[in-house]
């Protein structure tokens, strides 16, 4: 059965993109990422133009990250000052990111910094996680218990305009945080991902946030930021497909839900073994597709006069 | 009709046999006064509303060669073309080169004014064919569309190249559509053309121009107006988000929280 995406003007099966929302929806609710960063690059590869799947991915993070966020607040495992300085930093940094977003259109560099930025985050974040989950693994096949690591304090720490965050229990400068949610902001608005999977580590390694607050309080920055973006983009450049977001995010909650239960039975390492696997080969597909010469080196775009 | 040859017969008498070949020299535009022959066309509609599940369909015009001398019609000297120009709109052709290993779009070209959809009947292929002369037709046929870039500058050498890429795609993408042949005359004088409207034609107001050609020189046009309007719930979406942008992006936000909402209620565990 086919369905026709208003604003993506393309035909598609709608069993393969149910299909991929549900894997992607699976997938996220396994390793507990909000999915951005894959629906992109696949929706991309089904031909879906960049500039949409980018605006789209963005609206589709909205549901997927209400979920989780939702169930953390009940849990209490979700530090809203902490999430609200986070977000001041990242509305600001998705306002410049839209900025740069329509800049690369006009001059017709949007596909290609979207890919590139792809494959440096995905090869990047990959090549760490697998390193650091193999490394994991090999430690308990031989009974190592991992090391804490020691509690210094480092750079961050010495910055001014300290705030008590009580819910984390932490004394923290805020520049480091608003700078943290910037640069989030900045991706959600290009790259379309709510950021989760550079937000998550940055904050417990940077910022020392305890390990049970993190991913709460990043979910719920993470809604404000992705909608902030939805909205944006739909005024700017008009690339929110509500039909194809509504499909992926329908099939999305659904495969979360038995994600996450899967996700509960696999071992920590090896979840993140996997999941590094799956990033690294969706990065080294987009970079294929830079590399191998393309079946027609022209393109058309229509409209604006100044291109 | 025997109203209508008469002055014919008159003017074929006088001045008529002399203005022909005059006349042509006229590109485009209105019909040259001394001209005997004149085209007039009408369609069933002049409005037509593209459902979702539209997959390219014909669009018939008729039409009639008034004043036609007859023993050049018997042997086959008069030619029409029917052209339908979509929207004119911006149009960037860009290509990619290889830097550093990576292929990205070094070069572009933007044409002002560049039909979005290009759809074309004809009784004969107006290039010509071995034995026959082409037809005179300025700026009718794909081959002619003007294409002016905004920037000649910019194009260099290159301007060529990057209008018959532009031409390409535009036919790979089926909404340059030429179609040599669809024109066919049910009498002497009364011809239909089939217009074939591709399944992606775009909205707004396209341009119906029927040109007479007598022994390949062109002699007149005329133009209709054809208003193009999708329908239907994509159709709503689509100008939904771009006449109302800001409400379209905060229903999509407004639905993704339901969405995400629900879905938490459904499955909560407790």
């Amino acid at each position: 059965m086919t369905i026709y995406l208003p604003i993506a003007e393309l035909s598609v099966n709608i069993f393969v993109i149910l299909g991929m929302g549900a894997a992607v929806g699976f997938l996220s609710g396994m390793f507990g990422v909000g999915g951005g960063f894959l629906i992109t690059p696949l929706l991309i590869f089904y031909n879906v133009p960049p500039v949409v799947a980018v605006a789209t991915g963005a609206n589709q993070v909205v549901a997927s990250s209400v979920s989780g966020a939702i169930t953390h607040f009940r849990r209490g495992t979700l530090d809203v000052k902490l999430g609200s300085i986070l977000l001041i930093g990242g509305l600001a940094g998705a306002t410049v990111g839209i900025w740069i977003f329509s800049l690369l259109r006009r001059l017709g560099q949007l596909d290609l910094v979207i890919s590139l930025l792809y494959v440096v985050f995905l090869g990047f974040v990959g090549g760490l996680m697998l390193i650091e989950s193999v490394n994991a693994i090999r430690k308990s096949r031989k009974g190592v218990q991992p090391v804490k690591a020691p509690g210094q304090h480092p750079w961050v720490h010495r910055l001014p305009f300290k705030m008590r965050f009580k819910k984390s229990k932490i004394y923290l400068s805020v520049i480091p945080v608003i700078g943290i949610g910037f640069g989030i902001g900045v991706l959600t608005s290009v790259m379309g991902v709510g950021g989760g999977f550079i937000m998550v580590p940055a904050m417990i390694y940077l910022l020392r946030v305890p390990t049970n607050v993190v991913v709460g309080t990043s979910l719920f920055q993470i809604i404000f930021t992705t909608a902030y973006t939805t909205v944006v983009q739909a005024a700017t450049n008009y690339s929110v497909d509500v039909v194809l977001a509504f499909i992926l995010m329908a099939a999305g909650v659904v495969g979360a839900q038995y994600g996450v239960r899967v996700g509960q039975k696999l071992r920590g390492e090896q979840l993140r073994a996997l999941l590094a696997l799956l990033v690294l080969a969706v990065g080294i597909r987009l970079f294929l597709q830079l590399v191998i010469t393309p079946t027609d080196i022209y393109s058309l775009a229509i409209g604006g006069g100044n291109g | 009709m025997i109203r209508r040859i008469a002055p014919l017969l008159l003017l074929l008498l006088g001045t008529g046999l002399a203005a022909g070949p005059a006349s042509a020299e006229v590109l485009g535009g209105a019909p040259a006064p001394m001209t005997p022959e004149r085209l007039e066309i009408g369609m069933n509609t002049n409005e037509i509303a593209i459902t979702p599940d539209f997959a390219g369909a014909d669009l018939a015009i008729f039409g009639t060669i008034v004043n036609a001398d007859e023993l050049l019609n018997s042997i086959g000297q008069y030619d029409i073309v029917v052209t339908l120009e979509g929207p004119k709109d911006f149009t960037t052709v860009r290509r990619k080169e290889r830097v550093f290993g990576i292929w990205m779009n070094r070069h572009s070209v933007t044409f002002k004014e560049a039909p979005a959809s290009y759809s074309m009947s004809s009784t004969r292929k107006i290039e010509g064919e071995p034995g026959v002369p082409p037809l005179e037709a300025p700026g009718i046929g794909i081959d002619h569309i003007d294409l002016t870039p905004t920037d000649f500058l910019r194009g260099g050498a290159f301007l060529e190249e990057f209008r018959s890429a532009l031409r390409r795609l535009k036919r790979e993408s089926g909404l340059y559509v030429p179609d040599p042949g669809g024109v066919r005359f049910i009498s002497s004088t009364l011809f239909q053309a089939n217009i074939k409207l591709p399944a992606n034609i775009p909205n707004g107001t396209h341009m119906v121009r029927a040109a007479l050609f007598k022994s390949g020189k062109f002699v007149m046009e005329k133009t209709l107006p054809l208003r193009v309007t999708k329908t239907g719930l994509e159709q709503q979406i689509t100008d939904a988000a771009h006449k109302q942008p800001v409400l379209y992006g905060l229903f999509s936000v407004f639905l993704a929280l339901i969405t995400g909402w629900g879905a938490s209620l459904i499955f909560r565990r407790d």
